[in-house]
């Protein structure tokens, strides 16, 4: 018997411009993929929640600044407030860090330029669901394209996240946009959900240059399939 | 009743867009240091009542307008409607 796949659910911001990939990424990783508009009040039965990359909102005011206010950003605090996993890429780190679901704030690259090209990050915690694939110390290539990626915390709030050890990726050698402590990606404190500027689901496929991204999205895909199957078992026991 | 709320980068924190202006205007000639580069968001509130006003603005401006981690604001109400 096959068993069945994960649902996935990838919010479609007006501007989000990497659902295609998030959702073939996750696809490809034997997840079920579905789109969930912005403007829906209610996620769908869903194991996991991917803010794609883009620029929702124009990336008016600040990145992420009004995607968060959206009816399903709503839906989507309550989902992570109840453990739910939730994976932001890019705009969905920034959307996640303005609703501070996630500790910092992404500020302009150092350098003020736009980088897109592949980066070599550092694996710091495997005992996420999103780096349960990876080895310790684990090096990934993956690309980065953000004008908007420099991730800042000031002293107290560096002291906090590294008391909680909530650097979940960090850039090995060369950082693309000038980010405290080399910072890529940070967890919550509970674990549940991530944030990363990294695009991951660029990079599934060595084909198209690094395959790498499948460590962080299979990690993920497999963490949602443990949800599926202890809600499986809990009814069952019902 | 008119409102002005100024946005700037908090003290301390990297500013490379003031940076590369300041460096521009070096080269113009001019001497100067410490520039800073926020925002301006000019408002026209449904409200008589400068108290009141000022209380809904540090709330627009704690929830959206500014994010306190990285910026600071200030706020201006204009007499007159």
């Amino acid at each position: 018997m096959r068993t069945p796949r994960p649902r996935i659910g990838v919010v479609v911001f007006p501007g989000s411009n990497d659902v295609a990939d998030a959702l073939w990424a996750l696809g490809a990783l034997d997840a079920e993929a579905v789109p969930v508009w912005h403007a829906e009040r209610a996620l769908p039965a869903l194991e996991a929640v991917v803010l794609p990359g883009g620029f929702s909102y124009g990336d008016y005011l600040r990145s992420g600044a009004l995607a968060r206010f959206s009816p399903a950003m709503q839906a989507v605090a309550d989902f992570a407030a109840e453990g739910g996993l939730v994976l932001g890429i890019c705009n969905g780190f920034q959307i996640l860090c303005e609703a501070g679901l996630l500790p910092g704030a992404l500020r302009p690259n150092d350098s003020l330029s736009f980088v897109c090209r592949d980066v070599v990050v550092r694996v710091e915690r495997t005992d996420t669901p999103f780096t349960a694939r990876c080895e310790p110390g684990q090096e990934l290539t993956i690309p980065v394209k953000h004008g908007e990626g420099c991730w800042y915390a000031d002293e107290e709030l560096l002291a906090a996240v590294a008391d909680l050890d909530q650097v979940a990726l960090r850039y090995a050698g060369d950082n693309p946009n000038g980010s405290v402590g080399d910072v890529a990606g940070v967890v919550n404190a509970e674990g549940n959900v991530m944030g990363l500027m990294p695009h991951p689901e660029h990079a599934v496929d060595p084909l198209l240059g690094s395959g790498d991204g499948a460590f962080i999205l299979a990690s993920l895909v497999d963490a949602a399939r443990l949800r599926l199957d202890a809600l499986a078992e809990a009814s069952v026991r019902r | 009743m008119r409102a002005t709320v100024l946005v700037r980068p908090k003290q301390g924190i990297l500013d490379p867009q003031a940076q590369a202006v300041e460096n521009s205007l070096r080269q113009l000639g001019y001497a100067v240091h410490g520039a800073r580069i926020g925002r301006v968001v000019d408002l026209e509130l449904e409200s008589d009542d400068p108290a009141g006003a000022r209380v809904q603005l540090q709330e627009m401006c704690d929830r959206l307008l500014a994010n306190p981690l990285i910026e600071s604001y200030e706020i201006e109400l204009h007499g007159g409607t």
